[in-house]
């Protein structure tokens, strides 16, 4: 057997929000083995859900993920909703359509932007960073936000979008393309990004199906699934717009599908605003009696799936939430094997879990000295792009 | 209706085996099966019909502890749900999907350590979200786990 090192990375994970650890097995550059152990920040919110009101579970699951804080709220009203029934009005399904797209684009900008800084490409992360910012301005004139947008309910939504607010979330969009327009030139069509990217972190279409990847991580496998479009929701089975698919699996192929659905997320919300009726936001369901419900939706990351179960009271008995990157995770088995250390930061990355930027980690050999910190992860991938830059001559 | 054919389908080839199937709405099914059918059903709805896993839950019930397992049918915009109810309370067991499709591997250790149940077969049960000094049997996604009091005193 060769000689093998332990990569211990965490418990605070350098790119991920969720504290997590990470164990890589090396033989020299290569990863040979992997494990991830999770829970060190696990808060309980099924549990805490089922001492909850149902107004108050929609509430709680609104703080699961500062990003998908509108993917959550919809996904369990929908399951509530699905216990006897509950008719949504009209408007209220364009303003979940509109908040959910809205939603995609900021999220998908910021990881664009995350992913440029792990390669090295702080244009690209200073750019993401800011040109989502549209996006957040628009949701705070919307619903009084950037981020907990507290827009939705069981039968329907809180507030309603002004008709003063159509012409300002109009500019601000075009606005925010010109610069997506920019910069997917950037990113598509530069040489360096192609080798660095291309052919790196492969995920199979099976291996996809069978671990039941979700969103973009599947859809850039060749798994043409979304929920959208598979168990329509919101009013997506009335607009046009695509299921963005690539076959490759691998992190372009990610990249590629993440800044394509963003103009599908964009042409969602135009037809969206122009074609809103008007009418009630609330349908102002009073009493949920017993039952079983389940309610899915397509979060910026796949499949948000929600099961709530009522014994007739005000509140859960059971409230199971399943969040796409959980699905999501365990294929790092099959696409951070066999790679390189300086390509696992991006690999770790391509299926966008939640990142946070918390400086714990360390390398150790068996003498228990540090061989890396954090940063230096990121300036071994950083390293590898300037060698490439510096092979085809790109400055 | 799609649905119809899928349950029709479902009926067709498990017949006895399956306790009672609720059609509750043109999107949800939900179908009660014997604990001991679980992995030929699993691997008749994820590889013969082309379901996709969604996830399993567990739930304590009065009969029993149930884990539901959710299948989407992506053609047919239809969740199929297949309940499993574990009688004796004091040793759930059930035998692992882990073998029929990996999604199933870190759903099956988290309801080990939040319900107790064991699934035969799988080998990596270790803990998932709790941490590695979690006392044993204590499972605290049952009805009777009492969440411990926050001492004031100590902040």
């Amino acid at each position: 057997m060769k000689n093998r090192a332990t990569i211990p990375i965490g418990p605070y994970h350098p790119l991920q929000e969720e504290p997590e650890f990470w164990k890589l097995i090396v033989e020299g550059e290569k990863v040979v083995d992997v494990d991830v152990r999770i829970g060190y920040n696990h808060r309980g919110i099924e549990k805490i859900s089922e001492a909850k009101t149902f107004d108050q579970s929609i509430f709680i699951v609104e703080r699961i993920c500062g990003i998908c804080s509108s993917s959550h709220p919809i996904a369990c009203a929908q399951a509530i909703e699905d216990i006897c029934g509950i008719e949504v009005p009209e408007r209220a399904l364009y303003i979940r359509t509109i908040t959910q797209e809205l939603e995609r684009l900021h999220s998908h900008m910021l990881w664009l932007g995350l992913a440029g800084h792990f390669l090295g490409y702080n244009t690209v992360f200073m750019w993401g960073w800011k040109y989502r910012e549209p996006i957040c301005d628009i949701m705070e004139t919307v619903t009084g936000n950037r981020q907990n947008y507290a827009m939705h309910k069981v039968g329907g939504v809180r507030r309603d979008i002004e008709r003063e607010h159509v012409s300002y979330i109009l500019t601000r969009l075009d606005e925010f393309l010109k610069q997506l327009d920019m910069l997917k030139g950037a990113v598509l069509d530069d040489p360096v990004l192609h080798a660095r990217l291309k052919g790196v972190g492969i995920l199979t279409k099976e291996a996809a199906i069978d671990y039941s990847a979700l969103g973009p991580t599947a859809r850039a496998s060749g798994v043409d699934i979304d929920v959208r479009r598979d168990h329509p929701y919101g009013v997506y089975d009335r607009l046009k717009w695509n299921v963005i698919t690539q076959n490759e699996g691998d992190v372009f192929a990610k990249a590629v599908v993440r800044i394509l659905e963003m103009y599908e997320s964009a042409r969602i919300v135009r037809q969206c605003l122009d074609t809103m009726p008007d009418g009630p936001i609330d349908s102002k369901p009073k009493d949920i009696p017993p039952g079983e419900g389940i309610g899915v939706i397509e979060a910026p990351r796949g499949e948000c799936f929600h099961y709530v179960k009522c014994d007739g009271t005000n509140s859960p008995v059971r409230h199971k939430i399943r969040a796409p990157t959980y699905m999501n995770f365990p294929t790092f088995r099959e696409t951070v094997i066999g790679e390189t250390v300086s390509d696992a930061t991006i690999i770790m990355a391509a299926i966008d879990p939640c990142y946070c930027c918390t400086e714990r980690m360390i390398v150790v050999d068996s003498s228990h000295k540090e061989l890396f910190k954090a940063q230096d992860l990121i300036r071994l991938s950083q390293e590898k792009t300037q060698r490439i830059r510096e092979k085809l001559g790109v400055k | 209706m799609a649905i119809d054919g899928l349950i029709k389908k479902i009926h067709d080839r498990f017949g006895d085996r399956i306790l009672k199937t609720e059609r509750k709405s043109a999107k949800r099914v939900y179908i009660d099966i014997y604990p001991k059918d679980i992995v030929d059903i699993a691997g008749y709805l994820f590889k013969d019909l082309g379901c996709r896993f969604n996830i399993a839950s567990g739930v304590d019930d009065f009969n029993g502890i149930e884990i539901l397992y959710h299948f989407a049918h992506d053609a047919h915009a239809v969740v199929i749900t297949v309940r499993a109810i574990l009688k004796d309370k004091d040793n759930p067991r059930i035998e692992t999907i882990t073998g029929v499709m990996k999604a199933a591997w870190w759903i099956e250790r988290e309801i080990h350590e939040l319900f107790g149940v064991e699934f035969d077969g799988n080998a990596d049960l270790r803990p998932l979200l709790l941490p590695d000094d979690w006392p044993k049997g204590v499972y605290p996604m049952r009805k009777n786990f009492v969440v411990p009091k926050r001492d004031s005193r100590k902040g």
